[in-house]
C-alpha cells in the first residue's frame, strides 16, 4: 500500500502543533522548552561560566559545548539506556554546529557556555526539537546572538514530499529524513543531514517545506522569549 | 527616510529588525546590516533621539576594573584565596590585598577567610586575558558576617540602586536592614528582624523581576507598604 | 566551611522559622501530576517549591532472577542532570545519584507496596521488570523526598503494555495497572544542632549534621530509613526524627 495520506491526518506541507516557552529551569542562566507534536525537548544553558578541564580552553573566545539526552523513558519502544551513545554524541555535535554561526562568544575568552538539552517525550525530529530549545535557551540566557535558530525535519515517505516527519513515517522503509537547521534571518542552513535516496527535485521541494516552516517556528519561539517578559499585575 | 519597528521599551529577540533605513544609528546590543538595524541579543528596546540599543535583561556579571563587588572564597591558596566572582572568571586576591595587617608566611589563612565566606571587595585589575585581580583595602571593604546573601540578574544593579541610591534607601528604611549591592548582582542584606530582612530580600527579587515595566518606584513603594510588618509565612 | 551561613540559620530556627519564612515544619507547594511522557508506561512529575523531577516507568519480559523463579522484579535509577544544577556534572551516575536511587528503591520495595509475585509471567522462565528512572529538570533543594515521590507516582500511573507471550507491544496501553497495594511516602528529615526540619532549601542543604530518610506507610509505621549527614545522632534525635517524618508524611501522601 502506497502512502498516500498521512497517518495523522495533516496536510503535506503541515507542522504538527507547536508549542514554546523561555525561563523553564530556574537555576539555569537561560532555559527553553520547545514541543512538536509528540517531540518535546528541554534545553538549559550555563554560562558563560569557567572551563574544565582547563586544556579544553580558548583564549580567543568562549566556547560552546552541547550535550544531547534522551531520558530512559522517552521513546516509543524499549527503554533507552542512560549514558551517552554514539548517536546522542553525534547529535550533540551536529547541534553545536547549528547554533554556533549565530553565536557570539569574542568577549569570553576561556569561558564556556554549556547547553544541555533532554528529551522526556520523542516522536522523530528530536534534534530539531531540541535545536529550537537550545536557541530560546541561549537568547533567555542573554548569550550575544545574530539571530535565532530554526530546526526542522522535512523529507520523503513514498511519492510524497512531507513536511516533519513524525516516527511511523521517519520509520518507513521506503522514505527519507532530511533534518535541516537554518538560521532564520537568511535561512542560511547550519545543520543538514539526510538518510535515503531521494531525487534532486524532490530534495528541492523538501528543502522549500522546511524553510516556509523556519518562519512559523521562529514566530512561536519568538513569542515564547517576550511573553517571559511580558507586563504581569504585581506579585 | 528611515523607519523604527518597534516600541521603545519593547522585548526583542537576536535578529529582530528594530529600524529600516539610515537615520538611527546602532548602539549598545545592536548592529547595522545593510540598510537595516537587528538586534544582537535578547533586550529591552531603549531609543534616544537617533541611536537604538538593547537595555540587557538577562545575561551573566563581566568583571569590570572599578566595580565593587560581593564575592565568595572557593579556595584557601599558598598566599591568598580563589574568590568566585559571580562571573566566568574567578578572581586571585593575595594576602597584600587582604588586609593592612601582617601576616606571617605559613600562617593559617583560613584565620582570616575560609571557604564559603563572603567579602566585599574591589576589582583592581582585569587582564587581557580576564585575569581578575581584587583589594579589600578600601572604605566599606571587608568580610560579611551574618545575613543573606541574594543573587540577580547583574543587569538589574542600576535598578535595584535607583538613581543616587533612592530605591536601595527606601528598601534600607522601610525594613531597618543594612543592604550592600554588588556591582556583579550578589546583594547582601541583614536586618534583625527576620521578617523584615526577608521583606527586603522579596522586594530586591520583586525589581529583578519587574525591572523592565514602568511605575517601578511606585510598585516597590507600594509593596513596602503593603508589608510593613515584614514577611511571615 | 560555610560558618556564617549555619549561624545564621541556626539564629532563625531557634526562633522557629526560616529565610524564606516558612516553618521548619513546612513543605514548600506540592504538586503531582500524572501522564506527563506518553511513550512511558507510567509517568508523573513532582515539583516541591521550584525543585522539579520527572519520572517515568518502563517495563521489560526478562527471565526471572534465579534465586526467585516466582517473582518479577523492579529497579530505580536517578539521573542528577547537568540540566537541572550547575553542581551536577556529566558523566556515569555520582555517588549522590547512586544514593538516591537505593534509597528511594528501598522505600518502595521494603514497603512490599508492589507485589513483585504478580509480575510473575511463568514460573522460572518469564517475568516483568519494571525499571523506574527519575530525572532531575530543577534542582532547589530537598531531592530526596521529589525523587521518591516521583518514583512512586509513576508506579501509580502506570499500567502494562500489550503483550502476547511472546512480543511487547508498547503502542498498545492496556487499561491494568500495576499490582500496587500500599503507599510508602519518604520524608527527609534533616538536624542542625538542636532543631529539624524538613524540605530544606540549597543554602540550608549546605549546613546540616545530620539527615534520616524515612519511608511511611499508610498504618503510620516505617518501613526504611537511612540516615545521612557526618554527624551521629542521639537515640533521642533518632525517635524525634522518625515521629517529624511520620507527621509530614501526609503532607506529600495527599498529593498521590
Amino acid at each position: 500500500m502506497a502512502y498516500t495520506e498521512r497517518n495523522d491526518g495533516r496536510k503535506p506541507d503541515e507542522l504538527r502543533p507547536i508549542e514554546a516557552k523561555a525561563g523553564v529551569i530556574k537555576r539555569a542562566d537561560g532555559s527553553g522548552w520547545f514541543k512538536i507534536g509528540n517531540t518535546e525537548a528541554y534545553a538549559a544553558v550555563y554560562g558563560p561560566r569557567e572551563m574544565f578541564p582547563r586544556f579544553r580552553q580558548n583564549p580567543e573566545k568562549g566556547v560552546l559545548r552541547c550535550h544531547y539526552t534522551m531520558m530512559p523513558f522517552s521513546s516509543a519502544g524499549d527503554r533507552v539506556r542512560p549514558g551517552p551513545s554514539r548517536r546522542s554524541k553525534e547529535i550533540a555535535l551536529v547541534t553545536e554546529k547549528a547554533l554556533l554561526p549565530v553565536i557570539n562568544l569574542g568577549d569570553f575568552s576561556n569561558a564556556v557556555v554549556d547547553v544541555f538539552i533532554e528529551l522526556p517525550q520523542t516522536d522523530a525530529g528530536t534534534r530539531c526539537a531540541g535545536i529550537c530549545a537550545a536557541s530560546i535557551a541561549l537568547a533567555d540566557a542573554g548569550i550575544p546572538m545574530t539571530d535565532l535558530v530554526c530546526a526542522v525535519s522535512a523529507g520523503r515517505v513514498d511519492d510524497m514530499i512531507l513536511l516533519d516527519l513524525n516516527y511511523i513515517e521517519d520509520s518507513h522503509e521506503n522514505g527519507v529524513d532530511t533534518p535541516m537547521a537554518m538560521l532564520h534571518n537568511t535561512k542560511q542552513v547550519s545543520l543538514l543531514q539526510m538518510d535515503g535516496e531521494i531525487s534532486l527535485d524532490q530534495l528541492k521541494q523538501a528543502t522549500e517545506l522546511a524553510k516556509k516552516a523556519c518562519d512559523e517556528i521562529y514566530e512561536v519561539q519568538k513569542a515564547a522569549l517576550k511573553k517571559k517578559f511580558e507586563v504581569t499585575e504585581n506579585a | 527616510m528611515g523607519e523604527i519597528q518597534v516600541k521603545d521599551k519593547e522585548v526583542v529577540v537576536p535578529g529582530e529588525t528594530l529600524a529600516t533605513g539610515m537615520d538611527f544609528l546602532p548602539s549598545y546590543g545592536t548592529r547595522r546590516e545593510g540598510d537595516r538595524i537587528l538586534a544582537s541579543r535578547l533586550g529591552l528596546v531603549n531609543i534616544e533621539g537617533k541611536v537604538i540599543k538593547l537595555v540587557p535583561l538577562s545575561g551573566v556579571y563581566y568583571p569590570k576594573t572599578g566595580d565593587t563587588i560581593i564575592g565568595y572564597v572557593t579556595e584557601v591558596l599558598l598566599s591568598g584565596w580563589r574568590i568566585d566572582t559571580n562571573s566566568a572568571y574567578s578572581a586571585v586576591m593575595n594576602m597584600k590585598d587582604a588586609t593592612s595587617e601582617f601576616i606571617a608566611r605559613g600562617a593559617d589563612l583560613t584565620k582570616y577567610f575560609a571557604i564559603g565566606d563572603y567579602v566585599m571587595v574591589k576589582i583592581i585589575n582585569v587582564t587581557s586575558q580576564n585575569l581578575v585581580d581584587l583589594t579589600m583595602k578600601g572604605p566599606g571593604l571587608r568580610k560579611l558576617r551574618g545575613g543573606r546573601i541574594v543573587k540577580v540578574n547583574a543587569n538589574k544593579v542600576p535598578r535595584i540602586i535607583g538613581k543616587q541610591g533612592s530605591m536601595v534607601s527606601m528598601i534600607k528604611q522601610s525594613t531597618n536592614c543594612r543592604i550592600l549591592v554588588g556591582q556583579n548582582g550578589v546583594v547582601w542584606v541583614q536586618g534583625d528582624d527576620p521578617a523584615q530582612e526577608l521583606l527586603a530580600a522579596e522586594t530586591i527579587k520583586k525589581i529583578e523581576r519587574e525591572a523592565h515595566i514602568p511605575g517601578l518606584t511606585d510598585n516597590i513603594k507600594g509593596f513596602l507598604e503593603k508589608n510593613k510588618e515584614g514577611i511571615r509565612k | 566551611m560555610h560558618e556564617d551561613l549555619k549561624n545564621g540559620i541556626l539564629s532563625l530556627l531557634s526562633k522557629g522559622t526560616r529565610r524564606d519564612g516558612r516553618k521548619p515544619d513546612q513543605y514548600r507547594a506540592v504538586s503531582v501530576e500524572y501522564g506527563v511522557s506518553k511513550n512511558a508506561e507510567g509517568s508523573a512529575r513532582v515539583k516541591i517549591g521550584d525543585t522539579e523531577v520527572m519520572a517515568g516507568v518502563k517495563m521489560e519480559v526478562m527471565k526471572p532472577y534465579p534465586d526467585t523463579p516466582d517473582a518479577g522484579s523492579m529497579m530505580f535509577n536517578v539521573e542528577l542532570t547537568p540540566m537541572s544544577s550547575p553542581e551536577f556534572e556529566t558523566g556515569p551516575p555520582s555517588i549522590d545519584a547512586i544514593e538516591f536511587a537505593r534509597i528511594t528503591d528501598r522505600g518502595i520495595r521494603e514497603s512490599k507496596a508492589l507485589d513483585t509475585k504478580k509480575l510473575c509471567i511463568e514460573s522460572g522462565e518469564k517475568m516483568w521488570m519494571v525499571v523506574v528512572d527519575i530525572c532531575t529538570l530543577n534542582d532547589d533543594g530537598n531531592l530526596f523526598d521529589a525523587i521518591a515521590l516521583a518514583a512512586l507516582a509513576a508506579m501509580k500511573d502506570a499500567v502494562y503494555p500489550g503483550y502476547d507471550g511472546e512480543v511487547i507491544d508498547y503502542k498498545k496501553k492496556t487499561d491494568q495497572k500495576l499490582p500496587l497495594s500500599k503507599t510508602p511516602v519518604t520524608v527527609t528529615v534533616f538536624k542542625y544542632g538542636n532543631h529539624l526540619l524538613v524540605d530544606p532549601t540549597p543554602d540550608e542543604m549546605k549546613v546540616y549534621d545530620a539527615r534520616l530518610t524515612v519511608s511511611v506507610l499508610d498504618n503510620g509505621n516505617i518501613c526504611s530509613m537511612q540516615k545521612g549527614g557526618d554527624s551521629p545522632i542521639t537515640h533521642e534525635d533518632l525517635f524525634k526524627m522518625i515521629q517529624m517524618a511520620i507527621d509530614r508524611s501526609q503532607d506529600l501522601r495527599k498529593h498521590l
